[in-house]
């Protein structure tokens, strides 16, 4: 593995025992996407939603950076800023080092999914709940997703944010109102082997 | 038109037979009058959407490379010497298509990786067919002087202003400039209007902020509206930015204490119309802002 060569902790935790102080270097795969940044700030001024986040996608990759400190890791998926990451690929077009931004983002809302899914809980329902739909169907059926959403947020309110562009979809006979069914389950082989696969590598 | 190199398997995906169905039918419509003809892909599956890439990237690629896998077999048993091509309207359908082709082009043993997914459906994909934008395959396969021949109704006078979004021109530049594209221009000229100058037809629109960060999405979605007053009309060519921009504007309004109402239609919906093809075959009754003539003049029911 290229990035254990280069980061001797990272690897020596894989032979040693696993304890609190001597962590996997989780951003290690990320670090090695973005580690030719200048820290110019190109990113920063490129993103839309720059203006909502907490800390700067320049201070993010700062963060990367140093993020081998399991105490860096921890205030960095404490942050909004990649979440409201909307993959525009402003910062990926303009970055002047020519990386890849807005993959490394991805990555790391993968890894928050994995090692932090309290944080992520919101993004990670409605991103489950939208493949769950797509599993049972092969398609996504619009109004069950959005029911398994509200149901695997067991927020009853959530709802009614939404329910004035419901009736409005409904009205136009655009979406119907409909609980989850089974469907027929098409893309089950599909889920589980790239699953196994992912596990595997 | 017979003299076509190129050969359309269609790709509706899933939000055109849900909430963007008039996206579907002015599609549809527009490629008749044109004499296009589109192919359904037999038994298409959602393309995992955004969804799958912040899941797991090997779904994420898997879904659409099924897509491009069942288009190919489709196509070789057609025996056509035509390069096939699928057409997506829809952008985020488009890029995962795209991505899944691009991807496994580069890479050989992410290929293999995606095949032996693939192969539980006893499908492979092998790179023959590719992933093409509606907007690329109209400007630049039909192109706007032959859109133009087919205009019948010319909207004079009509200040119209293009909308873009993101996943149609980034990361893949395929057939515009990514920040300051223009491929629509021609194409809303041939339809007899103007075009209105702004700077934010390619500035993200949210995407599903509105779902998941509601202050961050309507805050984008206002900028956006506010750019476009002076405009008549706003025209898009993603069902996720349509929807950003058409159902929030009471909203985006309140926000901005400004009447930020236009009407926001899908591209073929526009061209159709200068085409002479019938409302009901453009589904314009199906839009949440489409004024009769285009023209907001006062603020409808709140949402
Ligand atoms: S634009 Fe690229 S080089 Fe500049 S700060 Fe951002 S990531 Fe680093
Ligand atoms: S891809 Fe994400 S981080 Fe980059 S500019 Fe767009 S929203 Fe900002």
């Amino acid at each position: 593995m290229k990035t254990a060569q280069k980061n001797p902790p990272a690897h020596s935790v894989h032979s040693v025992h696993k304890t609190p102080t001597n962590p996997p270097d989780i951003l290690a795969p990320v670090r090695e996407m973005i580690q030719a940044c200048i820290q110019c700030g190109t990113c920063t001024g490129s993103c839309p939603n720059a203006f909502a986040m907490d800390i700067s996608p320049r201070g993010m990759w700062r963060m990367v950076i140093m993020g081998e400190d399991e105490s860096i890791t921890e205030e960095l998926f404490n942050t909004k800023t990649f979440s409201l990451c909307s993959s525009c690929y402003t910062c990926t077009l303009r970055c002047p080092r020519g990386l890849p931004l807005t993959d490394a983002i991805q990555a790391l809302k993968r890894i928050q999914t994995r090692h932090y899914p309290e944080k992520a809980k919101k993004n990670i329902h409605f991103y489950a709940s939208f493949l769950e739909s797509v599993r049972r169907h092969g398609r996504v059926r619009e109004t069950e997703f959005m029911t398994l959403f509200f149901l695997s947020m067991k927020n009853p309110f959530l709802p009614f944010s939404f329910a004035p562009l419901a009736i409005r979809l409904m009205a136009k006979g655009k979406v119907k109102p409909g609980f989850p069914s089974a469907g027929n389950g098409a893309l089950d082989p599909i889920f589980q082997k790239a699953r196994e696969l992912e596990a595997s590598s | 038109m017979k003299n076509f190199t190129h050969r359309y398997f269609y790709y509706p995906g899933c939000s055109l037979e849900g909430t963007a169905k008039e996206y579907d039918i002015s599609t549809r419509s527009l490629m008749a009058a044109l004499e296009i003809e589109l192919t359904d892909i037999p038994d298409w599956n959602c393309c995992g959407a955004s969804a799958a890439a912040a899941q797991g990237e090997l779904l994420s690629l898997a879904l659409p490379a099924l897509n491009l896998a069942k288009a190919e077999a489709a196509a070789q048993a057609s025996k056509s010497t035509a390069a096939w091509d699928i057409l997506s309207p829809c952008s985020a359908c488009y890029l995962n298509l795209k991505r899944a082709e691009a991807e496994t082009a580069r890479n050989p043993a992410l290929r293999a990786r995606v095949n032996a997914v693939l192969a539980e459906k006893d499908l492979q994909y092998k790179g023959g067919v590719q992933s093409r934008h509606l907007l690329d395959v109209l400007a630049k396969d039909i192109g706007a002087s032959r859109v133009g021949h087919a205009v019948t109704n010319p909207l004079s006078g009509l200040q119209v202003a293009p909308y873009y979004g993101c996943q149609c021109l980034r990361p893949y530049a395929v057939f515009d400039d990514p920040e300051i594209p223009g491929t629509m221009n021609p194409l809303i000229r041939a339809a007899g209007a103007h075009v209105f100058p702004w700077n934010l037809s390619a500035r993200c629109c949210g995407a599903a902020h509105m779902n998941t960060h509601p202050e961050v999405g309507i805050s984008l979605v206002t900028d956006i509206l506010k750019a476009a007053k002076g405009a008549d009309l706003l025209v898009t060519v993603c069902p996720m930015c349509q929807i950003n921009l058409e159902a929030y504007q009471n909203r985006a309004s309140r926000l901005a204490e400004e009447d930020l109402h236009i009407s926001v239609l899908y591209l073929p919906q526009l061209l159709g119309l200068a085409a002479g093809i019938a409302e009901e075959k453009l589904g314009l009754a199906l839009n949440l802002a489409a004024e009769k003539d285009f023209r907001f003049e006062t603020i409808n029911e709140p949402i």
